[in-house]
């Protein structure tokens, strides 16, 4: 039987989803994992890229902060961090998940801040505002597109990655994967090849619903012009 | 019954030991060779490949947006689902490893390439045109060389994101590095296995890097010329 065959054979199996530990409780797992970790990165992100590109300083940090991560492997963080007060389980999973969410969501929140036409900042400043009123009434809303397309880039990143948490058993759909290769190769083929449907599925899954989002929070003026402002952004992550 | 073993209070699990690096010192230079020759071969069979495309993206217009598609669907597939759809063809080994890991550093050295080719001014292409270069002499002497700058970028991006993506390979027991990482898991949290392991991982990383960094400066000496010393 071909790896294929194996894997439809497996994804047709009801008891294979509605088990305990089964592909439906994986989703929620998995799901519930990367929602905490993409809120936790947002939570301590944008308020930092916000400011910096409100005082329009840090622009080195961030880039520093987007390369060191590049060079961390994610095995790393999530077998180092049970060994600290998280402790071993969910939040310690969530928090190294958390960390690589970290750096698209800051370089766009930064960028997007930084990109804000200069005049309509100088005229809110003549109009009166306040460093804050001018970040969260002018700079702010004109940065939504930019924080929406970080937001995409890092949630899709962290459903990625959250495959990676079955190596501390930290559950999600690489769980079946993991299972499958924990079986022999030609036994667990099918389970394999299927786990890593459903992860591909759900990634690609994220990723269009979150486009879909974008586009929606982008003013229909701006929708042109986003696709160059994209390739801003990850320029400005890959430190060019 | 409570009484407290003292033996017990410290079992001896700091988080760095040069006694741990140095007793096991033929596993973690065993480690560190597979994960440097691994990384290596990926980041050039990956620039094999993707410079074509690279300058088949440039030629064609057309093909421009399909070739950063399929690279970009590559890259969003989640590094562990792209071990399972593998592993059942490729099995368990080295090739495996290397073919993902290959497939993700695609992307990054493509949209660079394109990038640094698209760089080349319009005028330099028309006067090379006008000095009577035809379309592969002008791509080998005139726009690779000036879209190095940005294929070199690629290149580092990839090789830094590979050291770190190698260590997935555990999945499949061929994860370099990764391996010490893993066992110091399963060794009831050996802290000083996986913080060497990381460690190096980091410092490969970088070493790699500045060699890279270094061979594009010693390629590129035109982009330090314009300055002031």
């Amino acid at each position: 039987m071909s790896p294929i065959e194996a894997a439809v054979v497996w994804l047709n199996d009801p008891l294979n989803w509605t088990n305990p530990g089964g592909v439906l409780d994986r989703i929620v797992e998995h799901l519930s994992i990367s929602a905490a970790a993409v809120a936790l990165g947002c939570l301590v992100a944008w308020p930092i890229g916000l400011w910096l590109g409100h005082t329009g300083r840090g622009g080195g940090l961030v880039v520093l902060i987007a390369n060191v991560t590049l060079a961390v492997p994610t095995l790393a963080l999530l077998t180092i961090l049970p060994l600290t007060v998280l402790g071993f389980g969910r939040p310690s999973v969530v928090v190294a998940l958390a960390v690589f969410a970290v750096p698209p969501l800051l370089a766009n929140a930064y960028t997007g801040v930084r990109q804000a036409d200069p005049e309509a900042r100088d005229a809110a400043r003549g109009m009166g505002f306040s460093g804050w009123q001018l970040l969260r009434r002018v700079e702010l809303p004109l940065a939504v597109p930019y924080l929406a397309a970080g937001f995409r880039t890092a949630a899709v990143q962290v459903v990625a990655t959250a495959a990676l948490a079955s190596f501390v058993n930290g559950g999600g759909l690489g769980q079946i994967i993991r299972a499958g290769f924990g079986l022999d190769i030609a036994a667990g083929q099918g389970q394999i090849l299927a786990g890593g449907l459903l992860v591909a599925g759900l990634a690609i899954l994220v990723e269009l619903l979150l486009a879909q989002v974008e586009r929606v929070v982008t003013p229909r003026p701006l929708r042109a012009t986003r696709r160059r402002a994209n390739r801003r952004a990850a320029d400005a992550v890959a430190g060019t | 019954m409570s009484f407290r073993l003292s033996y017990r209070a410290d079992p001896g699990n700091p988080w760095f030991s040069w006694q741990y690096a140095r007793d096991n010192s033929d596993t973690i230079l065993a480690a560190v060779r597979e994960h440097t020759w691994l990384t290596a071969r990926a980041v050039l069979i990956a620039a094999l490949i993707a410079l074509p495309l690279a300058v088949a993206a440039y030629w064609f217009r057309r093909l421009t947006g399909p070739i950063l598609a399929f690279t970009g669907v590559l890259y969003t597939i989640p590094s562990l689902a792209l071990f399972a759809f593998i592993a059942p063809y490729l099995g368990i080994g080295a090739a495996t490893v290397l073919t993902v890991v290959v497939l993700y550093a695609l992307l990054v050295i493509v949209r660079n390439a394109v990038a640094g080719l698209n760089q080349v001014p319009e005028e330099v292409r028309e006067a090379a045109e006008g000095m009577g270069y035809g379309r592969w002499g002008r791509l080998l002497r005139i726009e690779l060389p000036l879209a190095l700058p940005g294929i070199l970028t690629g290149l580092r991006l990839a090789t830094v994101s590979t050291v770190a993506l190698v260590t997935v390979g555990v999945v499949i027991g061929r994860g370099g590095l990764g391996q010490i990482i893993f066992a110091g898991f399963q060794n009831n949290f050996y802290k000083q296995q996986i913080l060497t392991g990381t460690l190096l991982c980091v410092l490969l990383a970088l070493v790699l890097d500045l060699i890279l960094a270094g061979i594009g400066r010693l390629l590129t000496p035109w982009t330090r010329r314009g300055r002031p010393a």
